[in-house]
């Protein structure tokens, strides 16, 4: 094998490198000769064998569930402003350096083209529009956030958008209320995901700084509850969390909602892991900045959210993506304990009678589903990342 | 002395406000909490809350049941439940709060169904459960009256050639965990001193998707359980289902322990199920027979004198109100697994007694 | 410290020193009220439900057949032991897991780093899908997916290479012991004991004492037991469809192995090719100044001196291996969380035996942790 001194020149002519040396050419001939009759099989299988009526037969149960139908218009609104919004944070952490130039942007050309071209596929005119509608939002808040002051109010933004996400998706105050039980696939996969992230940040803060205090205490509990969770299998945190905490409340107390406990333990297991991670980031902070600050007179508090916190957070952008990454995937094991999240209505829908044996379609569908959200938040926190660092 | 402990304490707000504030946000949450708990506390061991008032309370009664399997307790895509298991459910949800579909069904993988009524997470619990001494004993589970008399049976391909217990010695066989039936295996394979290869499932899908596809040669279930899956899998009758039985397999609907008004109200529901159909009394003709009828056993059964549900907690009508609103056990066993459903399982043991069957509901008095 | 604060002329509330202790109090005494009233809530809980504590649900019988064991077991066996073969099963798994973890780790992190695009892209392309999916859907596609197609065993596939692949699981020849196993082992390790005693007193001799020892103890064996020292035992399928003999691996440990290995492999792929990176450019011009092949300067140069950066990472994804056999829970592998649940049910101690899964996944972190620190620090020593 070759290797390239890492990681300076590799020639744009990629075809002539296939066989530069004997070796390479022996190895690039047995790896031609291994994986070539794979795709092979794997496309006659995908174009003549596979049925994929499945995936559309099903489509409402992979994206929401058993979400009663007449409601549905309330996650299309929710959807229409999560795009909007989403559209504004991107727009607005990219605006300072970028004047809005939609024609010379390439994700928002892309994005038209997407629209586009949805537009003339053969659909209903309602699949049209609900996959059309929120491209174009995305592009309008992307617009709206470069061109007007909103960097400051993104998170009052956030907060509300995502209480009135709340309300669209479970009701009450004037909606007719839908039981957690009834949500499922993508929505409850996201929800999940989402509520836990958000709960599990302040939680893993506080313990990571816990981790680091002088105060003996603290730090043991800190450090106690970091290890305990990040040694423990997630399915058996997920057990305790839906089996024990029940136990654990006093015997009149109603008991809390299944889809409550579990996003809690998920939420306590990643915030275990995400005080590490944010350890790491406050390790690698120099001593000098705590000491300016110190030296300024600075409140302690003061000291740790306006210098070092943000530092930190800085520095392991790309490990809190990760831990996002990992959360997400890890809401599968919901499925275990009977939530109909992606991968639960999955079996489901491979147990009726009519899609038996359709495995192979429905679980490269959905794990082309998760692919794709974690290529999404990996791609989002490296961008975030350059704009960081370019700012600095 | 106290102006400047204050002052010192408003300088210290002062200076360190959202540290303070937080403090104090946390330690009056703390307290009021404590003091919640108190409250419920204080009023705790002289009379618990009662699960009726829980459920009434809360408007909506949360039923433990499987949701996948046909004729039991199975869920459409559009969320609709169906089955025998569903039907006790929508009974007692009758009785308790007038309203078939005040029912919140929420689905149990084996492992869950008992820590779950342990913990009192659901109200009830109607998943095929098996009655045996230590589930009552040990697991804490107060069983109602036994809606199906069942027995373990083993499901094999008719071209495996298999066709007895003998002839699965050294074969696979799949099972769910935490069944009756897993148990029941060892036993009755040790008994007879066949040897054979478990491969044990958590969810009930993956050990039928798993004989489906060939990793075993047999699964084994309840009988009924066996036929109404046997109806989901791709070609049923490729399948044949012994005709030994291995075991007694009682199913039963069941609550938690230690509260026995709520215990009551689901015996005496799913015993006015059984005793509607010995009067030959159906949700079509409630209402006719509780007008015209002179029979005292049926006016007191039906509400129409006495006040037979008072003492549970219910109103006096209310096996009425359940047989107008589910049917008697005739009919939901008939449009569930019987004759008006594709599953045509005969009904055998599960007849009234009067017709040779084990069905027996103490009297209405 | 209390008491000189106490004595203090300076207000306690602006002592600097009073703060922290009375927060760390506070403390300590919000989460001693919070743990008495947790369990005071749990005993009257399981009390209501009339569920009894303790450990002695652990001796009686378990009742229950388990699919696959490494050491015995029988369902008149006690709940112990059961807890005992489903570790032994977690054991195993993670054991070869991490090997072949960490062998494709390995190979696919220089593959990434190969000049040859072809292997590049499909590195690439390997790591960029097994991150980014969950690792219970890959278990349930090797599993539903995977072995469904293989060559169902009731069509008797023929053997490839003496093994058998069906969808019952793999076969492989495997060495039996034979008769005179016993003797081999005694002669063999006298004629290596009488070597080194050879060597140590005749050092520099030639020609190789304790080669010859060696072969006269071989021969030896040969002639007096009339047999080989192991027999190989090729396995075959019966009349009735079973597999039988050699090295069987279920499909149940074959899926949760090969999707364990691959998805923590990709993971390991992107720590070794990061550690690979972080060696200098100049040791790999170093390398090829003294005229090493590139796969040697690999190997003895670049690698060596990157494991001091792979290693911790390397360790976290070990762990991650060890808590992800409790996904086999879905796949019908019974390891120790599985034989867990299964008591549960069997017994209704949830409590306890949660107590005993957390006691026994923290230690075997924590050797696992304790072995590669170990080897951690053996690199660094070797490395100044």
């Amino acid at each position: 094998m070759s290797l390239d001194p890492p990681p300076l020149c590799r020639s744009p002519r990629w075809t002539q490198k296939l066989f530069d040396t004997p070796l390479n050419s022996l190895l690039s001939v047995v790896f031609l000769m291994a994986i070539v009759p794979g795709i092979t099989a794997v496309l006659i299988w995908a174009t003549t064998q596979a049925q994929w009526s499945v995936l559309a037969a099903n489509v409402k149960l992979f994206l929401v569930g058993r979400y009663p139908v007449e409601w549905l218009w309330r996650l299309r609104i929710a959807v229409a402003l999560l795009a909007l919004v989403g559209g504004m944070a991107w727009g607005s952490v990219q605006r300072p350096q970028q004047p809005w130039q939609p024609l010379r942007n390439r994700s928002f050309l892309i994005g038209v083209a997407v629209a586009v071209g949805i537009a003339v596929m053969p659909m209903v005119l309602v699949a049209k529009l609900s996959l059309m509608l929120p491209i174009l939002l995305v592009l309008l808040g992307d617009g709206l956030g470069r061109n007007l002051p909103l960097l400051r109010w993104l998170p009052l933004l956030g907060v509300v958008s995502g209480a009135s996400l709340l309300w669209l998706i479970r009701g009450g105050l004037g909606l007719q209320q839908v039981a957690t039980a009834n949500w499922g696939g993508l929505l409850l996969t996201l929800f999940t995901a989402a509520v836990s992230l958000v709960l599990s940040f302040p939680l893993g803060v506080l313990l990571a700084f816990g981790r680091q205090s002088s105060l003996p205490v603290l730090r043991l509990t800190s450090t106690i509850y970091i290890e305990v969770l990040r040694g423990l299998p997630l399915i058996g945190v997920l057990f305790m969390a839906l089996v024990m905490l029940p136990l654990l409340l006093p015997p009149d107390w109603t008991r809390p909602d299944p889809l409550i406990a579990a996003t809690l333990g998920l939420a306590m297991t990643a915030a275990a892991y995400l005080a590490e991670v944010v350890r790491g980031g406050l390790q690698a902070i120099p001593r000098g900045q705590l000491e300016a600050a110190r030296a300024l007179g600075l409140h302690p508090v003061l000291t740790i959210a306006l210098v070092l916190l943000p530092q930190a957070l800085r520095l392991v952008l790309p490990a809190l993506a990760g831990e996002a990454i990992t959360l997400f995937k890890t809401t599968t094991l919901l499925s275990v304990f009977g939530f109909m999240e992606l991968l639960g209505i999955s079996s489901s829908v491979l147990a009726n009678p009519d899609f038996i044996g359709r495995h192979a379609e429905v679980y490269l569908f959905i794990g082309a589903i998760y692919w794709a959200f974690c290529y999404l938040i990996s791609r989002v926190s490296q961008s975030l990342e350059n704009r960081l660092l370019d700012s600095r | 002395m106290l102006k400047k402990v204050t002052h010192l304490l408003r300088c210290k707000i002062s200076r360190s406000s959202p540290l303070v504030a937080g403090a104090i946000v946390m330690l009056s949450g703390v307290m009021s909490c404590a003091a919640a708990n108190q409250q419920q506390t204080s009023t705790a061991p002289s009379s618990p809350i009662r699960q009726l008032d829980r459920v009434k309370q809360r408007g909506q009664l949360i039923c433990g049941t499987s949701g996948k399997v046909p004729g039991f307790s199975f869920v459409d895509p559009q969320g609709q439940y169906s089955g025998l298991d569903v039907d006790i459910c929508r009974a007692v949800a009758v009785a308790v709060l007038n309203d078939s579909n005040k029912v919140e069904f929420r689905q149990l993988g084996a492992t869950q169904r008992f820590t779950s009524i342990q913990t009192g997470s659901i109200d009830v619990i109607s998943q095929m459960v098996t009655v045996t001494i230590s589930r009552q004993a040990a697991v804490g589970v107060a069983f109602g009256p036994i809606v199906l008399y069942d027995g373990q049976g083993i499901m094999v391909k008719q071209r495996s050639g298999i066709t007895d217990l003998a002839s699965l010695s050294g074969k696979s066989i799949c099972v769910q965990t935490g069944s009756t039936t897993e148990l029941n295996l060892a036993d009755q394979f040790r008994k007879r001193n066949i040897p054979y290869q478990p491969v044990v499932f958590e969810s009930r899908d993956a050990t039928f998707t798993a004989y489906e596809q060939g990793r075993c040669d047999a699964v084994t279930t309840d009988r009924s359980g066996l036929v109404a899956q046997r109806s989901k899998l791709a070609n049923p009758t490729e399948h044949v289902i012994f005709a030994d039985v291995l075991s007694k397999e009682p199913l039963a609907p069941g609550v938690k322990g230690g509260d026995h008004q709520w215990h009551s109200i689901l015996t005496w529901t799913v015993n006015a199920l059984i005793q509607a159909e010995e009067y030959g009394i159906t949700s079509q003709n409630v209402d006719q027979i509780a007008a015209s009828s002179q029979d005292p056993d049926v006016r007191r059964f039906l509400g129409v004198e006495g006040n037979i549900g008072d003492g549970l907690g219910l109103s006096h009508d209310f096996a009425r109100r359940v047989i107008k609103q589910v049917g008697n056990y005739a009919e939901i066993y008939d449009r569930n697994l019987g004759a008006d459903s594709p599953l045509q399982i005969e009904r055998g043991p599960n007849q009234l007694w009067t017709k040779g069957g084990l069905l027996y509901s103490p009297p209405f008095r | 410290m209390l008491i000189r604060i106490l004595f203090n002329r300076l207000p306690l509330l602006r002592d600097v020193r009073f703060w922290p202790i009375a927060g760390q109090a506070g403390l300590v005494l919000l989460l001693v009220g919070v743990g008495t009233l947790l369990g005071r809530n749990l005993t009257q809980n399981l009390h209501q439900a009339g569920i009894p504590i303790g450990f002695d649900f652990l001796s009686a019988p378990a009742s229950f057949a388990i699919g696959e064991y490494l050491i015995p077991y029988s369902p008149s066996d006690s709940i112990a032991q059961a807890l005992l073969v489903g570790l032994a099963n977690t054991l195993r798994v993670t054991i070869i897991g991490i090997i072949f973890a960490t062998l494709v780790g390995f190979m696919i992190g220089i593959a990434r780093l190969s000049a040859n695009p072809l292997l590049h892209q499909a590195a690439t392309l390997y790591i960029e899908i097994c991150r980014n999916t969950p690792l219970l859907l890959q278990l349930l596609f090797w599993y539903f997916v995977g072995f469904a197609q293989l060559p169902h065993i009731e069509t008797q596939p023929s053997a490839i290479a003496g093994s058998y692949i069906t969808n019952r699981g793999i076969a492989i020849p495997w060495f039996t012991l034979t008769s005179g196993s016993v003797t081999w082992l005694l002669l063999l390790s006298l004629g290596l004991l009488a070597g080194i005693g050879l060597r140590r007193f005749r050092q520099g001799d030639r020609p190789q004492w304790w080669v010859a020892t060696i072969a006269i103890a071989i021969l030896l064996a040969a002639v007096l037991t009339q047999t080989g020292p192991l027999a190989i035992d090729l396995p075959r399928i019966s009349d009735t469809n079973q597999l039988e003999g050699g090295l069987q691996f279920s499909p149940e440990f074959t899926s949760l192995l090969v999707g364990l290995t691959l998805f923590i492999g990709s993971f390991i792929a992107e720590i070794v090719r990061a550690g690979i990176q972080s060696v200098p450019q100049g040791q790999w011009e170093a390398a090829q100044a003294l005229g090493l092949k590139s796969p040697i300067a690999l190997l003895t140069v670049i690698v060596p001196q990157a494991l001091p950066a792979i290693v911790p990472p390397l360790t976290n994804q070990y762990l991650n291996l060890l808590k992800g056999t409790s996904l086999a829970i879905a796949i019908g592998y019974p390891d120790l969380y599985f034989v867990a649940n299964t008591t549960f049910n069997r017994a209704g101690r949830a409590v306890e035996t949660m107590l005993i899964l957390i006691i026994t996944y923290l230690s075997t972190n924590l050797s696992i942790s304790l072995l590669m620190n170990a080897f951690n620090r053996s690199l660094q020593i070797h490395d100044r």
